[in-house]
């Protein structure tokens, strides 16, 4: 195992990694921007290294400062969390370069699966379905639009290095078509440095259905169940729930060996999720992969008792999974709510500001993962997520209960925040009956 | 920052019955808080506004040697007051020379002026020139050769001419 390494993240997912690395007994050292200099998860790590101002370009997503962080400190591998840096491949080439380990897959195939063209591909190849739509980035608007003739609209625009929602549009005709083109086109190439798009068929009323993978260097490839994120805004996930509800156990079981065979066909080690849409037949199609640890991974924590960012840190040093699938078990339901400070009165306009009031909800099956504290500012720099509410219990009527309890319990001001919209989720029929599809929230609220 | 100054900041807070106030002047920023039942608003930080604060201990021992850390005692800290401070632009090993048996860029009691280039900083493999940015003397040299900076952290003490 690693004796020291670099979080090169922050907020919640950095104080996430710094709670694994405690455990495994392995010193970490955080890398921190000015606007979160007094960030109280800084003081649990063994060290804390100021790497630039508070634009994420001169500090979380700057290659050359972190680098420079790392050998000043000594590391041995650097945990990238999730956004910024995490599916860079050209960072993760640098670390090699730099003898430093990267902890999350290899950059080939980071490259391959990263990039939604060839993604699609090798899906393909692996005899798992995908949705309609081009094999390669689309050139220009002119182009896309007779695409969008071909297969049918409404049509969704992703950016091909995309992830987070970013870049991603969906048109209707193709008048909508051509504005979206030129906004995604822009905000790909702001948020990625890479403007490519590619277009594929929206599906309407589909579920989201991705599933968690963990794979070592023997190439022991191992799934860990599904999440159902079908609960989105904007393609902002807010609440994931696993088991998925109304999935028959022979699609879970093709899901889930579907992810499989795409991670070994791309030659994948470490923790990754394979995204899924399943359409109203329950046939369902491969729709990307995201090659790091991602915010709703603790519900698979839950209900498989593995913990993966130890996991992660476990793999990276070499060490090979001692399970074999027969031993992964999906027990109980768990579910996640995201508690993010924004203004669901306001478009949800995300709020910055210092957080006075801060009561976080607990007993039995609640887990909280937030590095927000009364007296926390919140930076209008970067996500407006404050908190993961997580619950797990046997089945998943007493989820929903648990979870309905804990939102009551949670209070959180004067900043405002999606506690209240969550606890309309779980309280509405809808999701009650487990029936919800990625447009429900926006056609709902 | 002068303790009659923030005496004068604390009877205007209450004069004016304000529970925040933050004041900035050049390069110190002092914020004063004040809670709805408390007569006497508490300081909660004053710290140079450029000062890297790394939150650990032992980093800040391993990465000032040299002792930003005297900064914070408030006779020093009037004394620092008069002086501008050459803080690191990037993250990474600072040397004060241009190679190991040369000649130091600086010392104290030097005059630079804007140009003058005053240590590099390595980061990842590249030597990174810092210039001084301020004509003037050299009154202190706040780190060690070979010694981690981090970014924002101050580097030179310089009195401006």
């Amino acid at each position: 195992m690693f004796s020291r390494i670099l979080i090169a993240n922050r907020g919640e997912i950095a104080l996430r990694i710094i709670r694994a690395c405690r455990e495994l007994g392995v010193q970490c050292v955080v890398v921190y921007s000015e606007a979160d200099r007094h960030a109280h998860y800084l003081s649990l790590a063994d060290e804390a290294i100021c790497i630039g101002p508070a634009d994420p370009a001169e500090s979380y997503l700057n290659i050359p400062r972190i680098i420079s962080a790392a050998e000043i400190s000594n590391v041995e591998a650097i945990h990238p969390g999730y956004g910024f840096l995490a599916e860079n491949a050209h960072f993760v080439e640098i670390c090699r370069d730099c003898k430093i380990n990267f902890i999350g897959p290899a950059p080939e195939s980071m490259h391959l699966l990263g990039d939604k063209v060839q993604a699609r591909k090798l899906a393909e190849k692996s005899k798992v379905a995908v949705v309609p739509g081009s094999d390669k980035a689309v050139a220009n608007e002119d182009e896309a639009a007779q695409l969008a003739e071909k297969i049918g609209y409404p049509v969704i625009i992703k950016a091909a290095a995309g992830g987070g929602g970013r870049g991603m549009r969906i048109a209707h005709n193709e008048m909508s078509l051509r504005v979206a083109f030129h906004s995604a086109e822009t905000e790909a190439s702001s948020a990625f440095k890479n403007a490519d798009l590619y277009l594929e068929k929206y599906l309407e009323q589909s579920r989201h259905v991705e599933v968690q993978v963990l794979a070592d260097h023997t190439g022991n490839t191992l799934h860990l169940w599904e999440r159902d994120c079908s609960l989105q805004r904007r393609h902002q996930k807010l609440v994931e729930e696993t088991p998925s509800p109304g999935l028959s156990t022979e699609v879970r079981q093709e899901l889930c060996k579907a992810a499989v065979r795409l991670a070994k066909a791309a030659g994948y080690i470490n923790a990754g999720t394979f995204e899924f849409l399943l359409d109203k037949n329950n046939k369902f199609y491969f729709s990307e992969a995201n090659t790091r640890i991602q915010v709703e991974h603790p519900i698979t924590e839950m209900v498989t008792g593995i913990d993966l960012v130890q996991w992660q840190l476990r793999i990276a040093a070499g060490e090979n999974l001692k399970l074999r699938q027969k031993d992964i078990r999906q027990q109980g339901s768990a579910i996640e709510c995201r508690i993010n400070a924004e203004d669901p009165a306001n478009d949800f306009a995300p709020c910055s500001g210092c957080i006075d009031r801060f009561i976080p909800p607990g007993g039995f099956g609640v887990r909280l993962d937030s590095h927000v504290y009364p007296g926390y500012r919140i930076s209008p720099h970067y996500d407006s997520l404050i908190g993961k509410l997580v619950v797990h219990k046997k089945t998943r009527a007493e989820a929903i209960a648990c979870m309905k309890r804990a939102l009551q319990e949670f209070e959180v001001g004067p900043v405002k925040t999606t506690i209240g919209l969550c606890r309309e989720i779980l309280t509405h029929r809808q999701f009650v009956k487990g029936k919800v599809d990625t447009g429900f929230i926006e056609r709902t609220w | 920052m002068e303790l009659d100054k923030i005496k004068e900041l604390v009877e205007m807070m209450k004069a004016n019955d304000l529970s925040e106030l933050e004041v900035v002047n050049g390069q110190t920023r002092i914020v004063l808080k004040r809670g709805p039942n408390q007569t006497a608003p508490q300081v909660i930080a004053m710290t140079p506004a450029l000062t890297a604060n790394g939150a650990n201990p032992a980093l800040r021992e391993r990465l000032a040697a040299a002792g930003p850390e005297s900064k914070d005692l408030p006779a020093e800290a009037a004394e620092d007051e008069k002086w501008a401070r050459i803080v690191a632009p990037i993250v990474g090993t600072l040397y004060t020379a241009p190679s190991p048996n040369a000649e130091p860029f600086v010392e104290t009691d030097s005059k630079v002026e804007e140009e003058t280039v005053v240590c590099i900083i390595e980061a990842m493999k590249v030597m990174n020139e810092v210039k001084s940015g301020v004509r003037g003397t050299i009154k202190k040299i706040l780190v060690e050769n070979g010694s981690a900076v981090e970014y924002g952290q101050p580097l030179f003490l310089i009195e401006p001419d």
